[in-house]
């Protein structure tokens, strides 16, 4: 017997969207071993419980292996299958799309969920003309990037994070595992060990929380309070950074106070330029305390206020903006602040003064010398090693955008912005505020075999970027940059399903859904949107046929939303395909430099699985979309690696895909021609490209001079302007003052200008969240909450052998006293109602949660069959999904009027604004999960699900 | 003489599994593979795995600490599994003080679970023998492996390098280290199995600031609180003094 | 513990085995000092060691269900230095070989004697065969005992008791069928028997009982602070690490409420012990056999009623590891 054949290749890990870099270890071509890539700068060689299990995601019975279509007759969600060949599939679909692009391409929307190739999907819809596409983002954490965004001009998320390698205090809120799995964990167990503090904010304590020295528990809903409070403390104390935020931010420009005036609440400008771009031109004015008289900002030698009121020489009464933030916080005291989030004013006003002494007290600098964005030479950076981390605790709420914005003000308050032990931009960040891209402002943008006119996602920075017919309506399937939902930067994905239904604002033909799991744990109201999906019209022209006439999903396992599809299109898995995490997109940026990363084949694919970014380019040929085709029409990518290297921007852009090894013979980065061996090279050194800038490029970034020229250069950013911090946001000012009447920019509808004055705040304000303000609490007493798992992904995971095996079903835990006093013993099956509906699953105590709140890991709970476990399996018989008691909409204001359940900034989905009571289930009651639904059957071509399991790679021992 | 053993550090542990799901990747191909699962996508799924994290919860809310647990063999000195054992398979390695069960002598009689009261054994139900942490030593003293790998896979993978290797007779080892310097101690010390394996406790940091520190002269609420400016107009001192 | 079926029929069937050779060389001892009338070597001792043999061998099988891989049964001699469960491996197939040797000597009736006692008393191969497996019928009592008394950690069975108890409840399970069995081998015996039955039986019962007051009294040495090094009063198991069950969920516990395990308590000691007692008394009286078989199947019946709680009631110290067993 000849030995096994034993290889290790590199690619990068997908088992979750923080991209480690791996080793894949093959034994007679079968995979053997996963580890952590050493060289790699994300993981540094660790890996996680779903990295390591990445083999059983592999050969896992759940895969689809052919291309399916709904059987003939079968309702949809019954999950009757016939297999295709994939000329078949790409007829149908070729055929459908083209007639559908010919006449109204909106009516062709495409959603994709966890995926890391939107700058692909983007480029697929903008081609093909459609206005209706997003990602995941609107669902999951739009509400961090944009309240971070708007404020700092970048964000946590994998644009940012805390720098823990310099920080001596981090404080974490509303975070249980994130995007940055590995390299987070590695970064605090790393703190810890050198000393540093940690305080966890949040609810519960699990996870990083369990680590944290000290726990503070917080009623969900309300760390706005709470971050207003040691805003408010920070402020009173005088323990802000005063030098940080009179040069960075616009803490002393002056706002106009004159209520009568059109430009009420706008900063005060010498002049106004002609063409505005996506930057703050700097014409505003400080009041100098040397002159005692306004002058330009930033003018040499002026020293601004940052607290008083003036009168301009107009009569014009004038505020710094730090002024009417200390104005905003003077009534969120501790006390107040105590009776909502439930913690101790003593502690908040300790937690603030911990913040506050340490970025003062334990000052970093750095002889790292710098030119700022006015000339001015530094000898050193300065850190103020405080950092914060937060993550959707604060972003999945209706209120989360101020929450957030909030926190992110502190963190500018206490000097904390890209500095050492502070916050960290990653490249492409940071982005003026907001950044440049903009959507089309009207319906005129989508047009018959045309692409779309713009993006269809961008950052509107007043009225007139909203995305709106004339009378003020959607042009979007889900409504983003509507008046509704103006800065919905992600798109509203979780509304899509529900609107198409209805018709509101219009109907669509065909759905394609990449990698989203949208019939259960990423849609609100699962139950129902389950039944729109296969609701029928009844009268009309196209009674008796599907409300969403054609349902298309590309996945790779048998999930509860394959079910549903009239064509399901196999993907292959993370280690049979060729991917790109690319500049273009989220790429996994260090906070030292751009990194991208890709991803290389280490085994063919399984059956007749196609990569899906084949599948885009093959169809974007197909339909001749014109960034896939010659000027003749004809095939113009090979295929996607063909595609990847070629593609530009802009023909002759020098701007691609991948930053690395551009140009003829590699020697190139970020811009340069395409290099036929560009794979071959990242291939070569860990499947990634890391640029590290030099270090008086790393920090500052927002006004170093150095850095942002080089940004601008390398086409990163269009403008080498600073980027001010706006503790005082002027872009929210100009959507209320048109709530208002004011100003020359469109205006809302009737119906909505209370709703644009009240939310679109220029300064951070707590409100309950919309769900709260719309709830008994007397009825529903709790907060209901998830977190998610550290070794399970999403819904996804449940096909894995290895994963399943830790979470097998869920259950809620309840704080014990509470669950007493309900008279709840511990692991009683319970009912958890709220308004919208109920859920039966097994309570546990826990003295790790607050009192007001119950919680459960999310997505263990499964559909009976799915993911081709079998019926009886614990996920869909004790396991349960707290989607159920969410609405994807609430009553508006307005007879009959619905909105959506989501931050009225930023449409980002409330998750966690959800509230419930809970109660004993009787004893003649099934212990069994509720509700339960027809259990799937395993669908062609999809692998025997084996009793036993005893892998072992390269075959028997 | 060598003791090799993991020191696990309780004050880093988030209890993510991944030393979990790494150990039964690499042991189930491994020299000790394959590990079965039962059920693996039915009711109940079980399976052989030779590391577990525990979740505990230590106190009542608000003080509540939750103390995540990682468990495998502790690589006693002073093993009882290994006497009771009827055939020699189970076995302690002189060399390296490594507990191992040599499966092709294993009868599967479960005797030496039931002298273990760590709880870590675990019988393989497909092979019917019974198994453990191996210390990874297929993969420790390989030499076709890089130096940096000869790691136990848990080892390698934990995300927040909770888990030291290496002999905690030699005093200056890193393992030895870590447990005089943090406080590192045994599992169930009352049976004087004297596990090689140790642990480290939570620490906290804390701080304390004296009031001082919210006074000081540099407090920047002394450059912008202006003082009042009253109107020109207004009486003073100056106008009705005259000395 | 969990009870494992394998392991109570193993023991309670060797148990009698090894408790019905005592009783029937007792009797042979009995009657070379002319204590007790001699017997039919044949119909008696030869017959009973077949029994003796019977049950042996039917705990021999019922081992094996215990192991993962019989076939390798033969390594488990090689132990028997520092393994208890080795020595009764070597100890059991040498009883066995003994007593079959015992049996075939009377079965062939071969009274080669090998020395003469100054008293007179010829003692002939039978009885050196006899003596040796009485010997080794006590050696394996105290393997057996000792698989159990010498885990530390298994508290409740880290005592002498243990030991004890396999001797007497495997002797008054013997001498009850010896009882049985004379009613139709040897009917002069049956008094004999029957009596020293009943006295074992009720010494079985003190020792029992013995051993259930002191384990009623037995304070855990581990705790869920030593087992997890964490100094606090209430620390709570909140996830076990898995949820599907285990080979540590499975192995050593019982899943019984503690009123069945009371239950199972009471009956055993009727069983085992009370009623027997009783049926033996009467039995003796009433000279019918069907009394005596109906006390030994009552008796056999309640020694594994009463393994079983042996095995039940044992708290493993592991068991503080997967204390969310209940719930998962
Ligand atoms: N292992 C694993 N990793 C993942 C994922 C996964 O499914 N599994 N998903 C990935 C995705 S898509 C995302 S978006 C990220 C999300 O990463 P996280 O934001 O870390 O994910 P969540 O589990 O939503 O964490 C929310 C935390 O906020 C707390 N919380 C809830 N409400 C409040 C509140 O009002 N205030 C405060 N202070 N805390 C609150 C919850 O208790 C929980 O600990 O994780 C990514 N990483
Ligand atoms: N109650 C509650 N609901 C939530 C959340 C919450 O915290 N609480 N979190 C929300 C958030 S933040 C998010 S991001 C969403 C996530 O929700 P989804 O985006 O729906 O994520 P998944 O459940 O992972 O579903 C993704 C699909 O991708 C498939 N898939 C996996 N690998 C591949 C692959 O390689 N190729 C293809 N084509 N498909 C693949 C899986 O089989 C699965 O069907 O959930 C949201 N839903
Ligand atoms: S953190 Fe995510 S990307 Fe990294 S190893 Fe784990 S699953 Fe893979
Ligand atoms: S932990 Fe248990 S199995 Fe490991 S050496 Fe100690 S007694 Fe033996
Ligand atoms: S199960 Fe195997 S290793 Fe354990 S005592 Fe029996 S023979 Fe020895
Ligand atoms: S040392 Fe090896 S065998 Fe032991 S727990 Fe770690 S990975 Fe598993
Ligand atoms: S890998 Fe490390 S951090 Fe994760 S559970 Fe294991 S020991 Fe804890
Ligand atoms: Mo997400």
């Amino acid at each position: 017997m000849s030995p096994p054949l034993q290889e290790i290749k590199n690619t990068t890990c997908y088992m979750c969207a923080c991209r480690c870099g791996i080793r894949v270890h093959l034994r007679d071509g079968e995979v053997r071993y996963i580890d952590g890539n050493p060289d790699h700068p994300l993981n540094q060689g660790v890996i996680c419980a779903k990295g390591s299990s990445g083999i059983m995601k592999q050969y896992s019975p759940a895969r689809l292996t052919q291309p399916l279509r709904r059987k003939p007759g079968a309702e949809r969600g019954s999950g009757e299958f016939e297999a295709i060949s994939w000329e078949e599939a790409f007829a149908t679909l070729t055929e459908r799309l083209a007639k559908i692009r010919s006449t109204d391409p909106k009516k062709f929307a495409l959603f994709t969920g966890r995926d890391q190739m939107q700058a692909l999907t983007g480029l697929f819809a903008r081609q093909f003309g459609t206005p209706n596409y997003a990602a995941h983002g609107g669902f999951c954490s739009v509400n961090m990037a944009a309240g971070m965004i708007y404020t700092i001009g970048g964000s946590f998320w994998e644009f940012g994070g805390p720098d823990l390698d310099r920080a001596k205090l981090f404080v974490m809120i509303g975070t249980a595992e994130d995007h940055h799995s590995n390299p987070l964990k590695i970064a605090i167990a790393k703190f810890k060990r050198d000393g540093g503090r940690f305080v966890s904010i949040n609810p519960v304590r699990t996870g990083y929380s369990a680590i944290a020295d000290e726990w503070v528990p917080i009623r969900p809903g309300t760390d706005g309070a709470l971050l207003l409070a040691i805003i408010h403390e920070i402020l009173a104390q005088g323990l802000y950074d005063r030098d940080f935020l009179v040069r960075y931010s616009n803490a002393g420009q002056l706002v106009n106070q004159d209520e009568a005036n059109d430009e009420f609440g706008m900063f005060v400008r010498t002049e106004v330029p002609a063409e505005e771009a996506c930057y703050d031109p700097q014409n505003k004015l400080w009041w100098d305390r040397q002159t005692n008289r306004p002058v330009l900002t930033h003018a040499p030698g002026a020293d601004p206020f940052l607290l008083g009121e003036f009168t301009l020489s107009d009569g014009t009464r004038v505020k710094p903006a730090f002024q009417l933030l200390q104005d905003r916080v003077r009534d969120y005291t501790p006390d107040w602040a105590e009776q909502i989030t439930g913690i101790p004013a003593a502690t908040i006003r300790r937690l603030a003064h911990e913040m506050g002494v340490t970025a003062r007290d334990q000052k970093i600098e750095l002889p790292i010398s710098w030119t700022d964005s006015w000339g001015v030479e530094h000898d050193t950076v300065t850190g103020n090693p405080v950092a914060f981390h937060a993550m959707r605790g604060l972003a999945a709420h209706s209120n989360g955008f101020h929450s957030i914005r909030a926190l992110a003000i502190l963190m500018s308050l206490l000097g904390t912005i890209d500095r050492p032990g502070g916050f960290r931009h990653k490249a492409p960040f940071p982005r003026p505020i907001p950044p440049c891209a903009r959507t089309p402002t009207s319906p005129l943008a989508v047009k018959p075999d045309t692409p779309l006119d713009g993006m269809a996602l961008g950052w509107p920075s007043d009225p007139d970027d909203l995305f709106i017919h004339e009378d003020g309506t959607p042009v979007r399937i889900d409504k983003a940059f509507s008046w509704e939902y103006p800065l919905s930067v992600h798109g509203l994905m979780h509304n899509v399903i529900t609107n198409a239904w209805r018709g509101d604002p219009y109907r669509i033909d065909t759905l394609m859904i990449f990698m989203a799991n949208m019939a259960w744990n990423s849609t609100m109201n699962t139950v129902e949107v389950r039944k729109m999906l296969n609701d029928k019209d009844t009268e009309g022209p196209n009674a008796g046929e599907y409300k969403i006439p054609f349902i298309v999903v590309a996945d790779a396992f048998q999930s509860e939303m394959t079910a549903f599809a009239d064509l399901i299109l196999p993907d292959t898995t993370y280690l049979e395909r060729h991917d790109v995490m690319s500049m273009l997109d989220r790429p996994i940026s260090e906070f030292d430099g751009p990194v991208d990363s890709v991803r290389i084949p280490v085994l063919p694919p399984t059956g007749e699985c196609k990569p899906f970014q084949e599948v885009l380019i093959e169809l974007g040929t197909r339909l001749k979309l014109p960034v896939f085709v010659t000027k003749e029409g004809s095939r113009k990518y090979r295929d996607y690696p063909d595609f990847i290297v070629n593609y530009e921007t802009e023909p002759g852009s020098g701007i691609g895909f991948l930053s690395g090894w551009r140009g003829q013979g590699g020697e190139k980065f970020m811009r340069g021609e395409p290099n036929p061996n560009q794979w071959e090279m990242y291939a070569k050194n860990n499947c990634m490209y890391h640029h590290e800038l030099p270090k008086s490029y790393q920090y500052m970034r927002n006004w170093n001079q150095g850095y942002l020229e080089w940004s601008q250069r390398m086409r990163i950013t269009r403008y080498a302007e600073p980027i001010l911090i706006h503790l005082y946001s002027e872009v929210l000012q100009k959507f209320r003052s048109a709530a208002q009447g004011k100003g020359i920019t469109r205006k809302p509808p009737q119906h909505l200008r209370q709703r644009l004055v009240t939310y679109f705040d220029p300064l951070p304000f707590y409100y309950e969240t919309l769900e709260g303000q719309a709830t008994d609490r007397q009825k529903y007493p709790l907060a209901a909450i998830t977190q998610r798992p550290m070794a399970m992904y999403h819904s996804w995971d449940a096909q894995n052998a290895w994963l399943r095996q830790i979470h097998t079903y869920n259950h809620l835990y309840v704080n014990a006293d509470t669950a007493r006093r309900n008279g709840i013993a511990d692991g009683d099956w319970i009912w958890v109602e709220s308004q919208w509906g109920k859920v039966r699953c097994m309570a546990r105590h826990s003295e790790a949660v607050e009192p007001g709140t119950v919680w459960t890991w999310n997505a263990i709970g499964k559909a009976a069959g799915a993911w081709n476990l079998t019926p009886d399996a614990n996920e869909a018989q004790q396991g349960f999904l707290l989607n159920h008691l969410i609405s994807e909409e609430l009553p508006g204001n307005g007879a009959g009027r619905l909105i959506s359940n989501s931050d009225p900034v930023t449409g980002q989905a409330a998750w966690y604004d959800v509230r419930v009571r809970i109660s004993k289930a009787g004893p003649d009651e099934l212990e069994q999960s509720s509700p339960q639904f027809d259990a799937l059957p395993a669908y062609p071509g999809m692998a025997e699900r084996p009793d036993w399991l005893a892998f072992f790679a390269g075959g028997k021992k | 003489m060598t003791q090799l053993a993991l020191v696990i550090d309780l004050n880093v542990c988030v209890g993510c599994h991944a030393c979990v799901t790494s150990c039964k990747e690499w042991n189930t191909s491994g020299a000790a593979g394959a590990l079965a699962d039962q059920n693996p996508y039915a009711a109940d799924p079980t399976g052989t795995f030779f590391n577990r994290v525990q979740t505990f919860e230590v106190g009542t809310f608000p003080r509540t600490e939750t103390v995540h647990f990682p468990k495998s063999c502790l690589h006693c000195e002073d093993p009882p599994c290994v006497p009771v054992c009827p055939t020699g398979a189970s076995y302690k390695r002189k060399e390296d003080g490594i507990v191992l069960v040599d499966y092709d002598k294993c009868i599967g009689c479960k005797y030496c679970s039931w002298a273990c009261p760590y709880g870590v054994r675990e019988f393989d139900e497909k092979q019917k023998v019974m198994k453990k942490c191996t210390l990874c030593v297929d993969r420790i003293y390989d030499l076709s492996l890089p130096e940096v790998d000869r790691k136990p896979a848990c080892v390698k993978a934990c995300p927040t390098s909770a888990r030291l290797f290496g002999d905690i007779h030699d005093s200056e080892s890193e393992v030895s280290v870590a447990i005089r310097d943090n406080g590192g101690y045994q599992l169930m010390p009352e049976w004087s199995t004297h596990p090689a394996n140790h642990y480290l406790p939570r620490r906290k940091t804390s701080v304390h600031i004296h009031a001082d520190e919210l006074e000081r002269a540099d407090n920047p609420l002394k450059i912008d609180r202006q003082q009042p400016q009253p109107g020109k107009a207004e009486p003073s001192l100056d106008d009705v003094t005259s000395w | 513990m969990h009870p494992a079926f394998s392991v109570i029929f193993l023991t309670t069937l060797i148990g009698v085995g090894q408790g019905l050779f005592l009783a029937l060389f007792t009797a042979h001892t009995y009657a070379l000092f002319g204590l007790l009338p001699d017997q039919d070597g044949q119909r008696f001792y030869a017959y009973g060691s077949l029994i003796t043999l019977l049950f042996m061998g039917g705990g021999l099988i019922a081992s094996f269900f215990h192991l993962g891989r019989p076939e390798r049964a033969w390594r488990t001699a090689t132990q028997w230095r520092t393994s208890w469960l080795s020595r009764e491996v070597i100890v059991l197939p040498a009883f066995m070989g003994m007593v079959l040797l015992y049996g075939m000597v009377h079965l062939l009736d071969w009274k080669l004697v090998l020395v003469t006692l100054p008293s007179g008393l010829p003692i002939d191969v039978s009885v050196l065969l006899g003596s040796l497996a009485w010997l080794l019928a006590f050696a394996l009592f105290v393997c057996t005992g000792m698989i159990y008394a010498c885990l530390r950690f298994l508290r409740e069975w880290h005592t002498p008791l243990t030991v004890i108890n396999y001797i007497l409840l495997g002797g008054a399970s013997g001498f009850t069928l010896a009882a049985a069995f004379s009613a139709f081998a040897a009917p002069a015996l049956v008094g004999f028997f029957a009596g020293w039955s009943v006295i074992i039986t009720l010494l079985g019962l003190a020792s029992r009982i013995a051993a259930l007051s002191r384990n009623a009294r037995l304070q855990p040495k581990s705790s869920l602070q030593t087992a997890i090094g964490v100094k606090h009063p209430r620390i709570r198991q909140t996830a076990m690490g898995f949820m599907g069950g285990s080979f540590n969920t499975r192995e050593f516990f019982h899943h019984v409420r503690r009123p069945a395990l009371r239950a199972v308590k009471w009956f055993f000691l009727a069983g085992a012990f009370v009623v027997p007692a009783l049926l033996l008394a009467t039995g003796v009286s009433a000279a019918t056999p069907v009394v005596l078989i109906l006390a030994f199947i009552v008796q056999y019946s309640g020694l594994v009623a009463e393994r079983w709680f042996f095995f039940a009631q044992a708290s493993h110290p592991q068991n503080l590891y997967y204390q969310d067993v209940v719930s998962g």
